[in-house]
């Protein structure tokens, strides 16, 4: 195996220089760390970095497109929950001015009917009341025909002779009065 | 005891070619860089054949190192230094797999050649002087002249300032190759210490078991080592890149 004359030192003793500053091997070196490295470069720069990026972008994409989509569907959730809400809000609304409407209306039939019963019963205690006065009055000049009548009978017993009519209902009506 | 520095030494596989008085041979380093390159490549293009949204573990790994880079790159040189991530990355995993394929036993570790790290921290260097000058023009000097220094200090200030700039490459590369050039030959060491007790005897055998106990801690310090000096090196260079992209301090 061919060596570099520098490098046989080994063997001999000191004249074999430090590896690392043995400049014979230098331009072996050189040229296959450019040719390497070069190689390196365009393959990374080209090929695997371009890749990898990608890579990369495209899952930053997807997540940013998912965390976009998944914010889009909130807010479509959000605004069917504020829909129905406005509906129950507005159901409640409605029923509530159903009700009132009803009871309202429920209040003002009883109070006519209670309007109507109490204006007959009115008519009728007037009708009664009439009825009554009537029945006294007649009661009363009744009684004063019996008074007038009985007067005359114990006023004729007790003096024998009967009293003008006059007389009598004057007297009559005057006891009356008191 | 083994040479702890035979393991850097360079042994030429085959020669390729002859340039005037330069053989160009292909050596134990350049096989370990094909098969370092080879295996970024194919384990990056590999794990992401099948472009999963949701990634399994191996992609996982491999969109991990995409954006632990770009994350590096993007917060020291903001947005416009993205330009020079497909760089910053190669070069991030090539150090990278590099330390780490080099931790194998047996392995030769490319990294730990100057030549290696010096000729990547140029190409820093390099990158950073030609797009800045592209770039700002002779703006690009701004860099080396800091707002609000009064202006009798400032001639010792620039000439600092340009001083340090041209040190960068020697000191970026110099970092990584001499932190894995001593962390292989401390492991070399003490794990020669092993064989050299364990051929002591029973007394010897025991006393072997420090060594192996020191070697086991080096290299779980030297893993670390191998990321973190891939990854000092990466930021530096994002920092770098910073400079020739804001010159302005």
């Amino acid at each position: 195996m061919a060596t570099t004359t520098a490098q046989t030192g080994q063997s001999t003793g000191a004249a074999a220089p430090f590896p690392p500053f043995n400049a014979d091997t230098f331009a072996s070196q050189l040229f296959w760390l450019a040719l390497c490295f070069i190689f390196l470069l365009v393959m990374m720069w080209k090929v695997a970095l371009p890749r990898i990026g990608g890579i990369i972008d495209n899952r930053l994409q997807r997540i940013s497109g998912d965390l976009a989509e998944a914010a889009a569907l909130k807010g479509q959730s959000d605004d069917a929950i504020a829909a129905y809400e406005k509906a129950l809000a507005d159901a409640r609304a409605r029923a509530q001015a159903i009700a009132n409407e009803t009871r309202d209306k429920q209040a003002a039939e009883a109070d006519l009917t209670r309007k109507r019963l109490e204006d007959e019963l009115n008519v009728k205690l007037a009708d009664a009341e009439k009825t009554i006065a009537a029945t006294k009055t007649a009661a009363m000049s009744n009684v004063r025909g019996i008074a007038a009548d009985a007067t005359k009978a114990i006023v004729e017993r007790l003096i024998g002779k009967a009293p003008s009519d006059s007389a009598v209902d004057a007297a009559v009506a005057d006891t009356l009065k008191r | 005891m083994a040479d702890p520095i035979k393991q850097f030494e360079i042994v030429d596989l085959f020669p390729i070619a002859r340039i005037g008085n330069t053989d160009i041979a292909f050596t134990n380093s350049a096989a370990f860089m094909v098969l370092a390159v080879g295996g970024i490549t194919t384990f990056l293009l590999a794990t992401t054949r099948r472009r999963e949204v949701v990634p399994g573990r191996m992609q996982s790994i491999a969109e991990l190192s995409y954006e632990f880079v770009a994350n590096t790159l993007q917060t020291t040189a903001g947005k416009e230094g993205m330009k020079f991530f497909p760089f910053v990355f190669s070069l991030f995993m090539f150090i990278l797999i590099a330390n780490l394929i080099g931790l194998i036993p047996y392995a030769f570790t490319i990294t730990s050649h100057i030549v290696v790290t010096l000729a990547l921290s140029m190409s820093v260097f390099l990158t950073v002087l030609i797009y800045g000058f592209w770039k700002n023009g002779l703006h690009f000097f701004n860099l080396f002249v800091p707002k609000g220094v009064p202006l009798y200090i400032l001639p010792l200030i620039v000439f600092i300032e340009v001083l340090s700039f041209i040190s960068r490459p020697v000191s970026h590369s110099v970092r990584l190759f001499a932190n894995l050039l001593a962390g292989h030959i401390t492991l070399k060491v003490f794990a020669g210490f092993i064989t050299l007790l364990g051929g002591l005897g029973i007394a010897g055998i025991i006393g072997a078991t420090l060594p192996l106990a020191l070697v086991v801690a080096f290299f779980a310090l030297e893993l670390l080592v191998a990321f973190l000096q891939a990854y000092v090196f990466a930021i530096l260079t994002c920092i770098y890149i910073n400079d020739a992209i804001h010159p302005g301090h």
